[in-house]
């Protein structure tokens, strides 16, 4: 009986951890595209998210509606941002030294995650729990609808950037802009737009992680302290520039940091996670999925 | 060019009124530094402290004969400097030890305050008061509770709030007083953040309960989770009687939440303080956290009593509902002034003697402390708490010791 109800609860703790991976690589998934294809960091990631977090519930206070309005207008909002912060910031400081992208970025963290504070002030806010549906019981699971659906959805961004990078001419363009700006400028293709539209998508797709993990996780000014660390782990080891790498790292990370939470105790569980990180970075730098 | 000049006097005469005023009024205004979290995870807590010492600020310059016995509301300033104005030079401590332990040093060398308080979490008062002890500076804190502060030897430091020993005999005797009345508390876990506040306050408790025979199972986590759920698997496993949570608000309300999606209830959820007496944490979760029990020193009291005079004050300046450590904070801020207006100097030493000499009766003060007393390491021996709980999910209620309940502790936890 100890022994079974034992191991059922070990069969939680994974469950538990697939759905907090799939939500860690959601928000990676716009810190890969940008990291990897422009070689820019952006350390305003996490404040991204916590953009689409608070557009969510302004959503919500407003008008009363739950993610099914709050998704797509964090999502349209922030990927308007990302327009504007390329125009603004990114493509001038693309042309400075190391040093004025990390400044310029970690400015741009700043100047949001203190714009947020002095709107809405330091208070924590919640959207109600049953925003998605509560919580169900599946053979004895319980699985927060929240999260399943922050899941699913993490699967699909997935599943669509990766099959715009590889399978459109848009995507082609990007990665060839990626690869070599001048040469593709020769071709015919724009830098500087193809550029704008890839900032775009990855802001927007973080204002969606935003409104999503806004249903089920307390949002104030400084939440993205909070997630943005994680999304830079997830994306080195899946992989600079890869979507799917990022999807399978997010869930590694999830799984790894709730079983040894729950086996060995919390306070270890970032020994653990970062041991693995940096060994599996030792034997293969360029991550998951990253090419040589 | 004639445009220029003129500017160049219109500018140096501005500069030239502007030293002289100040000079003047330095005269009169009495600084003191106060070091809270005005920025990073745990900035509503620092939000909050502000609004009270600038309520506190506030009775203190101005005349309140309305608000009773409390010490310096009567009249405006500080009789004992001939009416000096109290001016509270503000800090902000990041969340991080090393940043309050800078400010610390910047209030007292560039600032030239008097005296400092602060600084909310116990980790940033560990250092911040470590650099106030070595400039020789009074530091009164009201609201820090891990035991060793205290216990440096330090000659500058006082305490007013009830430490972790004080909180474990009321959780103790609580505990006893239910089990008395046919309620079960024999296995109790006992969950915490890694902090210094956390891990401190923790150790006290699993030590003052090993003393009466209990051993309380342990589970500490990494404070700003972005994830609880092993922490709330592990007691839905282990099925203790009592879950004792010491929590920062972001946890608090995390906690709550994975609760409520695991579908767990313990039968006793006993919290401490901090993270569940933010009005936030009852904000955002108090509707799923009902029949949470929490300890307080502050209630809210008779309509036109001067707590409730004091409770109005502050929800005008800060728009939420006064919480107890917004209260202790400003108990603190209260004796430290008393001490620096019976000092009738600004001189340490003076304002450090007159602390050690403080000795104020309940009817003093706006907490339900039974006095302030300090003994010889700075900490108040007349502290005390009792039991609220969250009965509705919207506000707190006195509910133990009986002496001073509004109702009575309804037991199990309800939750949602």
């Amino acid at each position: 009986m100890a022994r079974g109800q034992m191991s059922f609860i070990l069969v939680q703790v994974i469950v538990g951890g697939l759905l907090l991976g799939a939500v860690y690589a959601l928000f990676s998934s716009g810190l890969t595209l940008v990291w990897g294809m422009m070689n820019i960091v952006n350390f305003a990631h996490g404040d991204f998210v916590m953009l689409g977090m608070y557009a969510a519930f302004v959503v919500f206070t407003l008008f009363g509606v739950g993610p099914l309005a709050g998704v797509p207008f964090a999502t349209l909002l922030l990927a308007l941002l990302g327009v504007v912060v390329y125009f603004a910031l990114i493509r001038d400081i693309m042309k400075g030294p190391m040093l004025a992208q990390i400044l310029g970025t970690f400015g741009l963290a700043l100047l949001l995650r203190y714009s947020v504070f002095w709107w809405f002030g330091a208070n924590f806010l919640s959207l109600p729990q049953d925003i998605v549906g509560g919580t169900f019981a599946f053979l004895g699971l319980r699985i927060e609808a929240s999260r399943l659906l922050a899941g699913v959805v993490a699967l699909f961004v997935t599943l669509g950037l990766h099959l715009l990078l590889t399978r459109t001419s848009l995507g082609s363009k990007m990665l060839a802009v990626a690869e070599d700006a001048t040469a593709a400028q020769l071709m015919g293709i724009r830098p500087d737009t193809m550029q704008a539209i890839a900032w775009a998508i990855a802001a927007g797709a973080t204002g969606l992680a935003g409104a999503l993990i806004a249903t089920f996780f307390y949002i104030v000014p400084t939440v993205g302290e909070t997630l943005g660390i994680v999304a830079f782990v997830t994306v080195s080891l899946g992989g600079f520039g890869s979507v799917p790498g990022a999807l399978i790292a997010g869930l590694l990370i999830g799984v790894i940091e709730s079983l040894s939470a729950y086996l060995i105790g919390d306070v270890y569980k970032d020994i653990v996670v970062y041991v693995l990180f940096l060994s599996f970075l030792w034997f293969r730098p360029q991550g998951l999925m990253g090419k040589t | 060019m004639q445009f220029k000049q003129l500017l160049g006097l219109v500018c140096a005469a501005a500069i030239a009124i502007g030293l002289t005023g100040r000079a003047l009024a330095e005269d009169k205004v009495i600084k003191i530094g106060a070091i809270f979290p005005m920025t990073g995870n745990a900035a509503s807590a620092g939000v909050h402290a502000k609004a009270a010492l600038e309520v506190a600020e506030d009775i203190i310059n101005n005349a309140h004969p309305e608000l009773g016995d409390l010490p310096l509301a009567k009249n405006a300033g500080l009789a004992g400097l001939g009416g000096a104005k109290v001016q509270v030079i503000f800090a902000d401590n990041q969340g991080s030890p090393a940043t309050g332990q800078n400010q610390a040093l910047r209030l007292i060398t560039e600032e030239k305050v008097v005296a400092l308080t602060g600084a909310y979490q116990s980790g940033i008062t560990l250092t911040a008061s470590a650099i106030a002890e070595k400039y020789g500076i009074p530091f009164v804190n009201g609201e820090s509770v891990a035991a060793n502060l205290t216990e440096r030897g330090f000659k500058w430091f006082f305490r007013t709030t009830p430490i972790a020993t004080d909180i474990v005999k009321v959780y103790y005797d609580f505990l006893a007083d239910m089990k008395a009345q046919g309620i079960k508390a024999d296995s109790i876990a006992l969950v915490h953040d890694n902090t210094e506040y956390g891990t401190s306050v923790a150790n006290t408790i699993a030590a003052g309960f090993k003393e009466k025979g209990l051993n309380p199972l342990d589970i500490a986590y990494v404070s700003n989770a972005t994830d609880l759920q092993s922490q709330v698997l592990q007691l839905k496993e282990k099925k203790p009687d009592v879950v004792i949570m010491i929590s920062y608000t972001s946890d608090a309300i995390l906690f709550a939440k994975t609760m409520q999606a695991q579908d767990y209830k313990p039968p006793m959820l006993l919290c401490d303080d901090s993270g569940y007496s933010d009005p936030s944490f009852i904000k955002s979760v108090g509707k799923i956290s009902q029949g949470v029990l929490n300890r307080s020193s502050w209630s809210v009291g008779p309509p036109g009593s001067p707590t409730a005079i004091i409770a109005d004050m502050y929800r005008k300046k800060s728009g939420d509902e006064m919480d107890d450590t917004a209260g202790r904070e400003m108990q603190g801020f209260f004796v430290l002034v008393d001490a620096i207006d019976r000092a009738g100097s600004t001189d340490p030493a003076k304002i450090q003697a007159a602390l050690r000499a403080t000795d104020l009766k309940p009817n003093q003060l706006m907490m339900g402390y039974k006095g302030v007393k300090f003994d010889e390491k700075g900490q108040n021996i007349l502290a005390s708490a009792v039991i609220i709980q969250l009965q509705d999910g919207e506000n707190y209620v006195p509910v133990w010791p009986k002496a001073n309940a509004a109702k009575a502790p309804v037991l199990p936890y309800k939750g949602w």
